[in-house]
């Protein structure tokens, strides 16, 4: 044996599931994943984001077992089960619309899964009911899905696929129909549930905000790649490219040239205007464009003089009042949507709309990223 | 409340009405406004209504009357329905009666009016006593020339089957404008001589063994029906739009095509001369003199009729089955199901309403099919409602139609009922 296939061999023990080199087509044309390689060690809260078409569900749905991999092993618990039916995998899943069965009551629903195991009728009984516990609906065993609302169908949804003790659980948009307020309840249960339980969680959502809030890690999908595979905080302070810089959280772009490029930081010359300073993250040489990515709430208006290396002028287009802070749309450097967040503090300058003030920002918190299409 | 117009506004408690803005209690008020509306569903619903009523409720209540109700004897014979129906039924009726008896039978024999003429009464007497219609011809013939008693000498002069007491009970029931004798003619029974309901003779059961036949025959269609359209329906459902939507077009077209058409389609296909005995032969399944006989029987029944039903079976479980997400099965299959038991637990009880549906329309058209039989029916092919139909156009015996054609209906409604307390009318799904 290889020494590399040795260490293939052990990485596939460590983590509990494990993408090696996995495609998907459907019509043989187009690639919805290409090359995917992943690694979810065993207890992790691992979520696929990602915007709809970019391959996170295919993932999920191949890790299930509904659809074959075209190509390349997917590896649960370091066994290959790129043969083995989606019964046999012993996945617990959450989908989207929650797949109750409509013609079974909440307890029959839940006690599907064990029956299908052969267990005896006090043993189904004792773990339906600690599971109906577990989500907080005691007492709703006797009811029908239609009978509940959606937060309670969403719960007894959680609550099947947990009831016969899997180790992973596939969750697909679990929350996409629930309301603002519920579905942030729901976050936070869910992630005291696995919290609790210590299974593997894979979670699929659009939702970035869920992303962040939930997740051990987050995997980023954009045209079937993973554009970056990090913990939440890493995700927002550091992005890789400018797609996650753009889809994790809120983010003003400048685009311009690369003048100057050393130990990582650049100098950048603006389409608009102005030069600035940026660490160089994904940038070529010299004379190649680049996009600046920059976080609203890292920019001060009128900076004290020397204390940031970056200040450009800008005109304020639109003031918006949001309680703590205040939303401020600027034209900056030819960014006609340059939004800036300034804290409602005591002290600051009162700001008008059509007045010109200086922005100024560090520049480690100005990142240059790959040049994102026009 | 003594005062309803006061201007301030009205003290409300749990006892006053609650009252409106210009103090018009306010559930007169609601029902003044939602009036208009209710007045419009009634108007655009008017045209139905009438429909239903002329051309359902009217046919169904006409013929209910029908099977029971019978003038013929007292129109052909007047005054002696009269006379006979207060007769003891002791012995022969007294010469009186046989008077009047001989008299309304000259006069009906003269008579031309459709209904009243002797022939209808012998016709009618005839269901009675099988092959008693010469005597009254005869008699008819002769009557208006027996002008003096003592009638009931001369009548047996004429015909000596006059002399039977039991001959003029079966005429004091014919002279009853309301008679169960239509009902008891369906049920293969009758009203033996002295009176009394007996089952037919053996020859004559005909119509309780072909009713029998007409069940089994369109619970066999149904059952054929949904074993053919279970699985194109769930085809039909996963298949993607376009090719789902083409296969429909194959569905439905035999559909819009003319049954007359469909129906001599099967002739075609199915005589001994016909395309699939052909190339039986030419295969050499069979031998050229063994071809077999596939139509006009019970087989051409059966096949066509389960070619011209499927579809109303693969509509129904087709439009239940396209609202089942495929994530339950999935999600069956994530928790351990295999296949089958996934389909028999999750899949199958969800398509329970189609089912219902689906067998309910085909059991209730089958069973009340007539052109095919007709066509391709041949004699062992039969239904009840060729009998009907021969009732009402070849033997004239109208009644006896109408007995039948009540019987199917109730038998019709004994179905729905079950299929009620089986499956509930609600679980229905059509569409």
């Amino acid at each position: 044996m290889s020494l590399a296939a040795e260490q293939t061999n052990n990485a596939a023990h460590e983590a509990h599931v494990r993408f090696e080199n996995v495609q998907k087509s459907y019509d043989g044309e187009i690639l919805v994943v290409k090359d995917l390689n992943l690694d979810i060690p065993a207890g992790e809260f691992l979520t696929m984001l990602g915007p709809s078409g970019s391959g996170k569900t295919t993932s999920l749905m191949m890790l299930a077992g509904f659809e074959p991999a075209t190509h390349g092993e997917i590896y649960l618990g370091g066994q290959s089960i790129n043969n083995v039916p989606p019964n046999k995998r012993g996945i617990g899943m959450v989908f989207q619309n929650y797949a109750l069965f409509p013609h079974m009551s909440v307890a029959e629903n839940l006690a599907f899964p064990l029956k299908v195991r052969k267990m005896g009728r006090a043993e189904i009984e004792e773990k339906v009911n600690r599971a109906l516990a577990m989500v907080e609906l005691p007492d709703m065993g006797g009811r029908r899905p239609a009978q509940l609302s959606g937060g309670q169908q969403q719960r007894v949804a959680v609550a099947r696929a947990l009831v016969f003790d899997p180790e992973l659980i596939l969750m697909d948009e679990p929350l996409g129909a629930l309301d603002k307020q519920l579905r942030e309840q729901m976050q936070y249960e869910i992630k005291h549930i696995h919290e609790n339980l210590g299974v593997t969680v894979v979670y699929v959502t659009h939702d970035q905000a869920e992303a962040l809030t939930m997740s051990d890690r987050i995997a980023v999908f954009e045209d079937g790649v993973i554009q970056q595979l990090s913990t939440p905080d890493d995700l927002y302070e550091r992005p890789q490219n400018s797609f996650v810089a753009q889809f994790i959280g809120e983010n003003n772009k400048l685009h311009g040239k690369v003048s100057k490029k050393s130990n990582g930081v650049c100098t950048v010359d603006l389409d608009g205007g102005g030069t600035v300073t940026a660490d160089a993250i994904n940038v070529g040489a010299a004379g190649d464009r680049t996009t600046l990515s920059l976080r609203p709430e890292r920019v001060e208006i009128e900076p004290e003089q020397g204390s940031v290396p970056n200040i450009l002028s800008g005109e304020i287009k639109e003031l918006i009042y949001l309680g703590d802070h205040i939303r401020t749309r600027m034209s900056v450097a030819g960014n006609d949507e340059f939004i800036v967040k300034v804290p409602n503090n005591a002290g600051n300058i009162p700001l008008e709309e059509g007045a010109t003030v200086r922005v100024g920002w560090m520049s480690e918190d100005c990142r240059a990223l790959d040049p994102l299409a026009p | 409340m003594t005062d309803a117009t006061l201007s301030a506004p009205p003290q409300v408690t749990s006892t006053t009405p609650l009252i409106a803005a210009d103090g018009v209690p306010l559930k007169q008020k609601l029902a003044r406004t939602t009036r208009r509306m209710k007045m419009r569903a009634l108007f655009l619903t008017l045209p139905l209504v009438l429909f239903l009523i002329v051309s359902f409720v009217l046919p169904i209540g006409q013929m209910l009357y029908r099977s029971v109700h019978n003038p013929t004897g007292s129109n052909v014979m007047p005054n002696f329905a009269v006379q006979i129906e207060n007769w003891d039924g002791q012995g022969l009726p007294s010469d009186d009666i046989i008077e009047t008896f001989v008299k309304d039978m000259a006069a009906a024999r003269k008579n031309r009016e459709v209904g009243k003429t002797i022939g209808n009464l012998a016709t009618r007497v005839n269901y009675e006593i099988p092959g008693s219609r010469s005597l009254f011809t005869k008699t008819a013939r002769r009557a208006d020339k027996i002008t003096e008693g003592p009638y009931m000498a001369a009548l047996i002069e004429i015909d000596k089957k006059w002399d039977n007491p039991n001959l003029w009970l079966t005429l004091q029931r014919v002279t009853k404008d309301f008679t169960i004798s239509f009902y008891l003619a369906a049920t293969d029974r009758k009203f033996d001589e002295a009176g009394s309901i007996v089952r037919a003779d053996e020859l004559y059961r005909i119509y309780l063994p072909i009713l029998w036949k007409t069940i089994w025959l369109s619970a066999l269609i149904t059952a054929l029906c949904f074993i053919i359209a279970y699985p194109v329906s769930y085809l039909l459902s996963t298949l993607p739009l376009r090719t789902s939507n083409l296969l429909m077009i194959l569905v439905l077209l035999p559909f819009w095509t003319s049954l007359l058409v469909r129906t001599s389609a099967w002739i075609a296909m199915l005589q001994t001369e016909g395309i699939i005995n052909n190339v039986f032969v030419y295969l050499g399944f069979i031998d050229d003199n063994q071809r077999i006989q596939m139509i006009y029987n019970m087989t051409g029944t059966v096949i066509a009729m389960v070619h011209i039903l499927l579809p109303f079976m693969i509509l129904p479980l087709f439009s239940v089955m396209k609202t089942i997400p495929p994530s339950y099965m999935r999600a069956a299959r994530s928790m351990g199901a295999s296949g089958t038991y996934s389909f028999r637990k999750v899949y199958f009880p969800q398509t329970v309403p189609g089912i219902a549906a689906g067998t309910l329309l085909v059991f209730i058209l089958a069973i009340g099919y007539y052109i095919t039989p007709a066509l391709v029916g041949g004699n062992d092919g039969l239904l009840i409602s060729n009998l009907i139909a021969d009732h009402i156009k070849k033997t004239l015996n109208w009644s006896l139609g109408a007995a039948l054609g009540t019987i199917l209906l109730v038998v019709v409604l004994i179905f729905y009922w079950l299929y009620n307390k089986l499956v509930g009318v609600d679980n229905l799904k059509f569409g």
